[in-house]
């Protein structure tokens, strides 16, 4: 049971393995370039493990920021793991110890989020461990080559490997809206709204971080309004 | 290497762990509340939605690339592939438009 469970939770993990491996490779390009070395590259993968909070952070280490601009952006970007973090904690199987989420807890990334909260059984910490364990090393190992390698890649392959990340997106919240026209609602809601916020010169003031808070709350709390989700009994 | 990037370090892994894993460590009962149990439910795919548009088509400086990628991406996913061929289209998508237009150009 437990190696069934750590291989599939090892086969879910694979293609978000690979799509973190390109974007990571974007990472430790793009950390190079704002005059971080290589090794702080890979260490700041290592210990954050995610997208937008290493992006910005890079940003403000380049920028000499303060150590609390720091703190705050990484709380602002990164608060919707909280999020996902609670809607996970509904999920986890009596065999998920505290130690258990003080380890895997780490591991908990959109993508990763994603892919475990949309099994049908609870979670266990096997499971998990397998799904995390591939994104994690190929998070860490495209940083060291795109901080390491990434200088002898021509520009345009470049831009065009910063996309993935989108198009990894995409991909998960694509099968969920087919099956589901809520979903489909309600993620169209948060997107009108993202699109107010950027390309309105009102809300210029509001960093793309707190943007997501806002469209993800609001869209959220309007879908729980509109369409509540069916009870355990119901299904 | 600088002392002041561990700092920067400390504070990146200090925020972001917390953030994650005092709610997986600390919340062990079942929600009741069926509006937060629906709101929660819906979070994965409107943080996603709003973190990937309008932003997709302004990650590159060729609007028509990042349009190309974000319709590849748009259309694999909806035929049924999985993350990775979606993700891997989108680049090459990009990659190829790019390509052209600065051969056009």
């Amino acid at each position: 049971m437990k190696k069934i469970l750590l291989r599939a939770g090892l086969i879910d993990g694979l293609p978000i393995a690979m799509g973190y491996f390109a974007v990571s490779f974007s990472f430790g390009i793009a950390a190079v370039a704002a005059g971080i070395a290589p090794i702080e590259a890979l260490l700041i993968s290592m210990t954050n493990l995610t997208s937008a909070g290493q992006f910005a952070g890079i940003g403000i280490i380049a920028a000499g920021g303060s150590y609390f601009e720091m703190a705050l952006s990484q709380l602002v970007i990164n608060m919707r793991y909280a999020l996902m973090s609670i809607a996970l904690s509904q999920k986890l199987d009596k065999t998920f110890t505290r130690l258990h989420t003080l380890i895997l807890g780490h591991a908990v990334t959109d993508e990763i989020f994603a892919v475990a909260v949309s099994r049908p059984k609870t979670i266990r910490p096997i499971y998990f461990a397998g799904l995390a364990a591939l994104p994690y090393i190929g998070w860490a190992l495209g940083t060291a080559a795109g901080a390491f390698f990434g200088a002898l890649l021509p520009e345009t392959l470049r831009a065009a490997l910063s996309v993935s990340i989108y198009g990894m997106f995409i991909a998960i919240i694509i099968p969920a809206a087919k099956k589901e026209r809520s979903v489909l609602i309600v993620t169209l809601i948060a997107i009108a709204i993202s699109c107010c916020i950027y390309y309105i010169p009102l809300f210029d003031g509001i960093t793309s971080g707190f943007s997501v808070i806002i469209c993800a709350v609001a869209a959220s709390a309007a879908g729980a309004l509109i369409f509540p989700v069916k009870e355990e009994s119901e299904k | 290497m600088r002392a002041e990037f561990f700092i920067y370090l400390a504070v990146m892994f200090a925020v972001t762990y917390a953030i994650r894993v005092l709610p997986l460590a600390l919340i062990r009962k079942k929600i009741q509340s069926r509006f937060m149990r629906s709101f929660l439910a819906y979070i994965p795919y409107t943080v996603l939605g709003a973190m990937t548009f309008p932003a997709i088509f302004y990650s590159v400086d060729n609007i028509a690339a990042a349009a190309a990628g974000t319709a590849a991406a748009l259309i694999l996913a909806f035929t049924g592939r999985g993350l990775l061929i979606v993700a891997a289209s989108a680049s090459a998508a990009v990659y190829a438009v790019m390509m052209i237009s600065n051969y056009l150009l």
